[in-house]
């Protein structure tokens, strides 16, 4: 009896559904398609086809003389990572500090991160920027990687895992068998917190490859910029001379492998979004 | 009694470890965190920028910088946020209200679920300037959307987006809106999914409509996570920055009508006026404490919550025995 209504929602569902994915995925698919194309094909009207300047424009791209594009995806290769690492262990670190023992000052640590947990770092963007000019590391890939030691984020997920998956028992048997407490950390905290790991090493790595505001005020010669950078420089460059296939080219190279990498990994990113609960 | 005694040195030397353990995080919180912003706060009261190359102050000057901010254009900025945040944030939280219920619905028996999922979430992980810039060359007056829509028919000139106040802030809220109703729907579904499936089973069998289960169930029970959403996602609309810098090449065009508080944050930072930037900071850094602390007391209830809730899973219990 209740069948027919239900029939009609699900309809309707599905063309909602449809709609938003078309949304989701007609900018990119345009993208894909003008980065494969020259600028005069470009200029001269939208296609649903690709063209044959895919290798052309990369190479532009890459040669550009006033982007450095090719330093560009190596600071951006390298902040992330750092970052992502840094994050991702000494946040299961200190989770673990706070999980696995009891000392006098565990539970207002816990508070104070738990009330910084969802702070933006922009509040704090002018002092930051004074102080590493002090500590002249000011125009260096240092100020955007240090900082990832302290991630609220990342070590709430850790800590909501380590409650969840790492019984205090087996750190117990550890201890017995001799292992002193660092060893423990890292042989046998380490890989069961793999997949927690793994999840939050994603999202950090493409929170810093994003990340703009605090680099375009840190990195000011051209050598040390990342890709977000690059982009900016683009926009403000004068826009109608531009080649409209590097324009493309250079988009594509920003985000495609990101991409790439998510739909390999979807499956575990997207249960990780769900776990964590946390992301800025 | 010795046993007792070693087993007791044993417990110190652990805490040791956690205070150990503990350290970098607090050592780079502090450097990198805690005294910049001490420091934002303490320069906020001074006068302090450069012009040209001779650098003027420190000189203390009160609330000298607060007063100058609002009478400078900051309260039109913060309007501006706040419409920027509104025009995204009303349709991610239906949209993503909506697909949590249909997803979560047994009754609906929707296919691909995984596939939508991947795709709605897609756009939070991409690079918001990128994605900007490509929205400004999609947008752009000679660009493929007006190539397309006058090819179709619907126009006859191009319209110019980046031109008219509402077609920028349009293109704002609709990137903001893609970025983030898949990670607010997976969020929401998984907030659905944590409810006892007795109660949809109580309420299926009692006759309720699909909507009624929605308003008296679901949305009651949800609540914490809506909460949640609502606060990260006031404190997200707060540091909106990327996405309108870039589409409007740090203008905030036309007429600063799309110039964020961050944007106005940047400038200040950008032209190396210190003072100011320290008060603009100060100012955005209370409303996001207030924030703050709303987020943790719904991640962290009090006991006299706690005890609620207790009461209500036993009701819920009792609901389902009974």
């Amino acid at each position: 009896m209740d069948k027919k209504p239900s029939n009609i929602r699900t309809i309707i569902a599905y063309i909602v559904l449809i709609l938003l994915t078309f949304l989701c995925l007609f900018f990119f698919y345009i993208l894909i398609i003008n980065c494969t194309r020259s600028h005069q094909q470009i200029q001269s009207g939208f296609s649903f086809l690709p063209g044959k300047s895919f290798a052309q424009n990369f190479n532009n791209v890459i040669h550009d003389a006033k982007l450095p594009v090719l330093s560009g995806i190596k600071n951006s290769l390298i902040v992330s990572s750092c970052s992502a690492i840094l994050a991702t262990y000494f946040s299961a670190l200190t989770a673990y500090g706070l999980y696995a023992y009891n000392f006098k000052l565990k539970k207002p640590a816990f508070i104070f991160i738990m009330l910084i947990l969802v702070m933006p770092t922009q509040v704090s963007a002018m002092g930051f920027i004074n102080i590493i000019t002090k500590m002249g590391m000011i125009n260096t890939l240092y100020p955007l990687i240090l900082p990832s030691i302290a991630a609220p984020a990342v070590f709430y997920f850790m800590y909501s895992y380590m409650q969840s998956s790492l019984p205090l028992e087996l750190i117990e048997a550890a201890r017995i068998d001799g292992c002193n407490e660092f060893k423990t950390f890292n042989r046998i905290v380490i890989p069961i917190m793999k997949p927690a790991l793994a999840v939050q090493a994603i999202f950090a790595f493409v929170q810093s490859w994003n990340n703009f505001f605090i680099p375009a005020l840190v990195l000011q010669e051209n050598s040390k910029r990342t890709l977000p950078i690059l982009i900016a420089m683009l926009r403000s460059a004068d826009f109608l001379k531009f080649d409209m296939g590097k324009v493309y080219m250079l988009i594509t190279v920003a985000i495609v492998p990101i991409i790439i990498v998510y739909i390999a990994l979807s499956r575990y990113i997207v249960a990780g979004v769900a776990l964590g609960g946390v992301k800025e | 009694m010795n046993k007792r005694k070693k087993a007791a040195e044993k417990e110190i030397s652990y805490a040791k470890w956690g205070y150990i353990f503990i350290a970098p995080f607090f050592i780079a919180f502090l450097v990198f965190q805690l005294i910049p912003l001490v420091q934002t706060v303490y320069y906020s009261f001074f006068e302090y920028y450069r012009s040209g190359l001779t650098v003027i102050g420190p000189n203390p000057v009160g609330f000298d910088n607060y007063k100058a901010l609002f009478e400078s254009d900051f309260l039109k900025y913060t309007g501006n946020t706040i419409i920027l945040w509104i025009a995204g944030f009303i349709p991610q939280i239906i949209i993503s209200l909506l697909l949590a219920a249909w997803f979560t619905d047994v009754r609906l028996r929707i296919k691909g679920k995984q596939f939508f999922k991947v795709v709605i979430y897609m756009p939070n992980l991409i690079m918001a300037s990128a994605f900007a810039m490509l929205f400004f060359a999609l947008f752009s007056d000679n660009g493929p959307v007006n190539a397309a829509l006058i090819s179709a028919g619907i126009l006859k000139t191009p319209f110019r987006f980046l031109s008219s106040v509402s077609g920028t802030r349009g293109l704002v809220a609709l990137m903001n809106f893609l970025m983030w109703f898949g990670n607010t729907t997976i969020l929401l579904m998984a907030a659905v999914m944590g409810i006892n499936p007795a109660l949809f089973e109580a309420a299926e069998l009692d006759g309720c409509s699909p909507r009624q289960t929605f308003f008296r169930i679901t949305l009651p029970m949800i609540r914490p996570i809506l909460v949640y959403v609502l606060i990260t996602s006031m404190i997200g609309g707060l540091q909106m920055f990327d996405v309108p810098q870039i589409l409007t090449n740090g203008k905030g065009s036309p007429d600063r009508t799309a110039t964020t508080l961050i944007m106005f944050l940047n400038n200040h930072l950008y032209s190396k006026n210190y003072g100011m930037a320290g008060a603009i900071s100060v100012i955005l850094f209370i409303i996001c404490a207030i924030l703050c602390l709303l987020v943790y007391f719904n991640l962290n209830p009090t006991e006299s919550d706690r005890k609620t809730g207790k009461k209500g899973r036993a009701a819920r219990k009792e609901a389902v025995n009974g």
